[in-house]
């Protein structure tokens, strides 16, 4: 309602003085606005919403090296056992659950910010991988998957033959 | 409270909580806890995946217990990104102990990543009935 109010007020008093008090009374209030947005981004919640991540767990870093793929995960908590890894084609398929520790009955909790419970994740890469050279370790909480890729994806040289 | 059945959501990695505590070069973030009593015991969990026991700090002073767990970067130096959805860096977390703690036999314990801290109570002086001597 306001904004209107200043619209209609600046075309009224176009040459005025007190109409560009008004125009920057307009953007004095957008701009407040704009730091309050800004300053709800810090919440956590916000941040859900605005991360790179697709949302799935958990999250991935992939890079390639070599004609070799490197994917990583943060697993804390999660051993080697209750991880289930498939490699099929070119996608990876990641899934498993994470156990809360068991505690005794009379515990009291102050803050629980850790979750449990089941994850599944398939990631497609950019080139076939060659399965039986995949290799998979799980330490301190980071799984590090190593997948070679297939003969078949390798860029081949061609000889160029001049005529 | 959170079911097994429930699938887990990600969730970025939290930063400093509060702008004084970014010391280390590169970024900080603070790790999820889980704080919990017991009888005996306060119970401090923390997710610190890619610290190993070595590079894991506890200091204790004045009350004042402070968590710093160092990862190195995982990748090496020749590695292209191709998807990044999270970074690594230092983990960083204070607590502010009541003095009911009995800091000499706090016990640190570090598994797949998370770090386990028990801190026992200190148990409550019993109350004692003092003899007087007759001179």
């Amino acid at each position: 309602m306001y904004y209107k109010g200043g619209r209609a007020m600046i075309i009224k008093n176009s040459l005025d003085n007190l109409s560009r008090w008004r125009w920057d009374d307009t953007f004095e209030e957008l701009e407040r606005m704009r730091l309050e947005i800004e300053r709800l981004y810090q919440y956590p919640a916000m941040k859900l919403f605005r991360g790179h991540s697709s949302g799935v767990f958990p999250a991935i870093n992939i890079t390639e090296e070599n004609d070799i793929y490197y994917l990583r995960a943060e697993l804390p908590g999660i051993k080697a056992d209750d991880l289930g890894l498939s490699i099929a084609n070119n996608t990876v398929t990641i899934e498993g659950e994470r156990k809360s520790d068991p505690e005794d009955e009379n515990t009291k909790y102050h803050r629980r910010e850790r979750d449990a419970g089941r994850f599944s994740r398939k990631i497609t890469l950019p080139a076939q991988i060659d399965e039986s050279k995949a290799d998979a370790k799980c330490s301190n909480g980071i799984l590090t998957i190593v997948l070679p890729k297939a003969e078949s994806a390798k860029p081949k040289k061609i000889a160029i033959t001049a005529v | 409270m959170a079911e097994t059945s429930k699938s887990l959501q990600a969730k970025e990695k939290r930063g400093p909580l509060s702008v004084a505590e970014q010391i280390d070069q590169g970024p900080t973030f603070t790790p999820d806890v889980d704080i919990f009593e017991t009888d005996g015991n306060i119970v401090v969990v923390a997710d610190m995946p890619g610290v190993t026991p070595e590079n894991i700090d506890i200091d204790l002073r004045e009350n004042t217990l402070t968590l710093s767990g160092k990862v190195s970067s995982p990748e090496g130096p020749d590695e292209v990104d191709i998807l990044r959805e999270y970074e690594t860096g230092t983990y960083f977390r204070q607590f502010t102990l009541s003095e009911m703690i009995d800091q000499p036999h706090i016990d640190a314990k570090m598994t797949d990543g998370v770090l386990r801290l028990t801190l026992p109570k200190v148990k409550p002086v019993e109350p004692r009935k003092v003899k007087v001597k007759a001179e």
